[in-house]
């Protein structure tokens, strides 16, 4: 029977190319952001690729009243729900610095809306005997560093969210894959100058499916990125907090 | 949007152009950005010139715009994005039945592509151009609104747009009407033609669906203009093609890779391999239509250097003349890479600039160098003096004059541009270097 896949801002690039990937494999899609025209296309660009179903729900992770339409729609189908995580936001240092409420967003984007929505989902998870939550952290999130501190702190705080998860759901078959991605050639990356190792949002959505078939843990995507995060992770501290890497 | 700066290259890496690159992911981003700053949509970049290129300005990178928006499977009219890949449709959809009517040598290719130079396939002579299967277009202008045209709605836009090297806006999705695909496999016929004149009969005589002749370029005096003619019908077998990884090209080659002897030794074993009494093969669709995408970054082959691919099509009245002098240069010459083709035209075209004419078509590849670019200029020189044409989705070597004097449609359709975009934002480095948008 197909499954069900809840996909948490489908109107990202990595979000979109995840969809298609589970449309490929004939999934049941809830697909979530804000753009409601645009979902609607996707949701149509999914069917066309073999989904079983494509739900498009409006939902904005500042708006925990946008939650339930898509608990409700995920539940209208029988069988496992799993759920892939894409929202989060990266406002600039320089920014937050300048206006601390810019550094409450990226918080509630990337740590607190996706926690709060998760946590709504789990006991639905739960009752269904499984399923697989697929949670985009960020390599940021390993250390903390001059340039997009407040945005690794959230994603730091999501990957301990999702550990806690991984705990709890493994009790009733669940899994959880915490996903700390490198730089993706997506929208947010466009144009940045010192991006390097750039992958395809569809490379990374074949990672994801391959994390979710083989039940990983953690998943750093493109596999690289572990090696590099080991040896960022492995400098001492007084000399790390000289660097500007 | 940001935009990013990069270096806009041809598939024959001769012509680059440095230009900010914008990339939209929604329709409403599109819209957005030539609101702010119209500038020329470009696809998968796999023109050989300058058509994709626009140096020291900007561009727009529709790839990213490639969602399939419906599908009507009665009919099989497939609405997608502009930035929807050919193999994207053709994987998409043959398992569902259908296929793109007519798709070009590589699948990389996007919609708004093919649009944009009413692209043909190996089926031309029976099936026509890509924007014969064209029932509309969603084309946005420069100040960002979109308007959705058909051949009915707006016969002169239309015209214009079709094969109109993006000059009337972007892109942004259009329909297509697909033909059924029976099958994943394909039942290709080889046969040896042992020179010019057997070689256009058979070519002429052919009834398949598709049809296409690979010519040796190297071959001189007696063998002058010998090749295999390939005919392929799909099949009905249900059987799950099988198809290699692609590989890719990681580095510029070195030079003797296309050396002349390497060539002529290649050749002559490229042609020995099929039997003298011919052999029937299946192949898989994308083996078949797309037989160079397995490569994937082949035109490193030809190093840093890049090179030039000149294509032609010649009215029947002075092909077979016309062929042999362009053989004889180009056996002479000795400059050849083994990627040529000799294929029959039909009289389909679609848009006012569209290359097509009843006739033959003969596409070769030569590595750049001073020697090659005199040689196709005169191969050019010679197509114009035939009644012939260059396809400007190849070309980077013609004048002005010559593209004058073969698209004789040219002033018709400035006029429909002219009005479309009053303010020259979709130039590119080949409506300049053609001077297609100067009154004659
Ligand atoms: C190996 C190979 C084999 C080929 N075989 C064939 C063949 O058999 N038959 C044939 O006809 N051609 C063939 N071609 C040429 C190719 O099909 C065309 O150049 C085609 O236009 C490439 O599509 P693209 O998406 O790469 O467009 P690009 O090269 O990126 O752009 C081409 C033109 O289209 C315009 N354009 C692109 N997208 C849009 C849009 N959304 N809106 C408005 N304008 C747009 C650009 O401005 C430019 O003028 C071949 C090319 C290669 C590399």
């Amino acid at each position: 029977m197909s499954q069900t896949w809840i996909i948490l801002g489908a109107g990202s690039a990595m979000g979109r190319a995840f969809a298609r990937k589970a449309a490929t494999q004939g999934a049941h899609l809830v697909l979530a952001a804000r753009d409601q025209d645009d979902l609607d296309r996707t949701a149509a660009d999914c069917l066309a690729r073999g989904a079983a179903s494509a739900a498009a729900v409006l939902f904005d992770v500042r708006k925990p009243e946008s939650f339930a339409p898509i608990y409700d729609a995920a539940k209208a189908n029988d069988g496992i729900i799993n759920t892939a995580v894409f929202v989060g936001s990266m406002a600039p240092q320089d920014d937050v610095d300048a206006d601390p409420n810019v550094g409450d967003l990226t918080i509630q984007d990337s740590f607190t809306g996706p926690v709060n929505f998760l946590h709504g989902l789990a006991p639905i998870m739960e009752a269904r005997k499984g399923g697989t939550v697929l949670g985009i952290g960020s390599v940021a999130g390993d250390r903390g560093r001059i340039g997009n501190y407040i945005y690794g702190a959230a994603k730091a705080g999501f990957h301990t969210y999702l550990s806690g998860l991984r705990n709890r759901l493994n009790r009733s078959g669940g899994h959880v894959v915490t996903v700390k991605p490198g730089f993706v050639d997506t929208a947010m990356t466009w144009g940045i100058e010192g991006m390097f190792l750039v992958a395809s949002p569809e490379q990374i959505a074949q990672d994801l499916w391959t994390a979710h078939e083989k039940r990983k843990n953690t998943l750093y995507t493109p596999f690289f990125w572990r090696y590099i995060m080991a040896i960022i992770k492995s400098i001492p501290e007084p000399i790390f907090k000289k660097l500007s890497v | 949007m940001r935009w990013k700066t990069a270096e806009l290259t041809g598939w024959g890496r001769v012509l680059t152009g440095k230009a900010e690159l914008a990339r939209p992911e929604k329709p409403a981003a599109l819209s957005q950005i030539l609101k702010k700053s119209p500038a020329p949509a470009i696809g998968a970049q796999r023109s050989y010139g300058d058509a994709a290129v626009n140096g020291n300005g900007r561009a727009i990178d529709m790839t990213r715009l490639d969602r399939f928006i419906s599908f009507d499977p009665e009919t099989g009219i497939l609405h997608a994005e502009a930035g929807c890949s050919i193999t994207d449709m053709l994987d998409t959809f043959a398992p569902q039945g259908w296929m793109p009517a007519v798709m070009p040598g590589t699948g990389f290719a996007t919609l708004g592509g093919c649009i944009a130079h009413d692209v043909h396939g190996k089926n031309h002579h029976k099936a026509g151009t890509f924007g014969q299967h064209v029932v509309a277009v969603d084309l946005m202008g420069a100040d960002g609104s979109t308007k959705t045209i058909t051949p009915e709605s707006d016969p002169a836009l239309f015209k214009a747009t079709i094969g109109g090297l993006g000059q009337t806006g972007a892109i942004v999705s259009a329909k297509i009407k697909m033909i059924p695909c029976s099958s994943r496999l394909i039942q290709v016929d080889e046969r040896r033609a042992a020179n010019l004149v057997e070689f256009m009969e058979m070519l002429k005589a052919s009834n398949a669906t598709y049809c296409v002749g690979w010519i040796d370029g190297t071959a001189n005096g007696q063998s002058l203009g010998r090749g295999i003619l390939e005919e392929a019908e799909l099949t009905s077998s249900n059987m799950a093609p099988k198809r290699r990884k692609p590989r890719k090209v990681p580095f510029n080659a070195p030079k003797f890779a296309l050396s002349p002897p390497t060539v002529r030794l290649f050749n002559r074993m490229y042609f020995n391999r099929i039997p003298k009494q011919g052999r029937g093969v299946l192949r898989s669709l994308k083996d078949f239509f797309f037989p160079l995408d397995k490569i994937h970054d082949w035109n490193k082959l030809y190093g840093k250097r890049g090179f030039h691919q000149f294509q032609c099509v010649l009215p029947d009245e002075t092909a077979e003349r016309t062929l042999r002098d362009m053989l004889r240069l180009i056996a002479d010459a000795g400059l050849a890479s083994p990627l040529a083709v000799l294929k029959r035209t039909g009289a389909g075209r679609a848009g006012l600039l569209s290359f097509p004419m009843e006739g033959f078509t003969l596409a070769l590849d030569f590595p750049n160098s001073e020697k090659s670019r005199a040689l196709v200029a005169q191969l050019n020189a010679l197509a114009a003096e035939a009644g012939g044409r260059i396809y400007f989705a190849k070309d980077s070597l013609a004048t002005a004059a010559q593209a004058r004097q073969m698209y004789p449609e040219l002033a018709e359709w400035q006029k429909t541009v002219e009005a479309a975009d009053p303010e020259g934002a979709f130039k590119t480095d080949l409506i300049r270097r053609l001077k297609l948008r100067t009154p004659a």
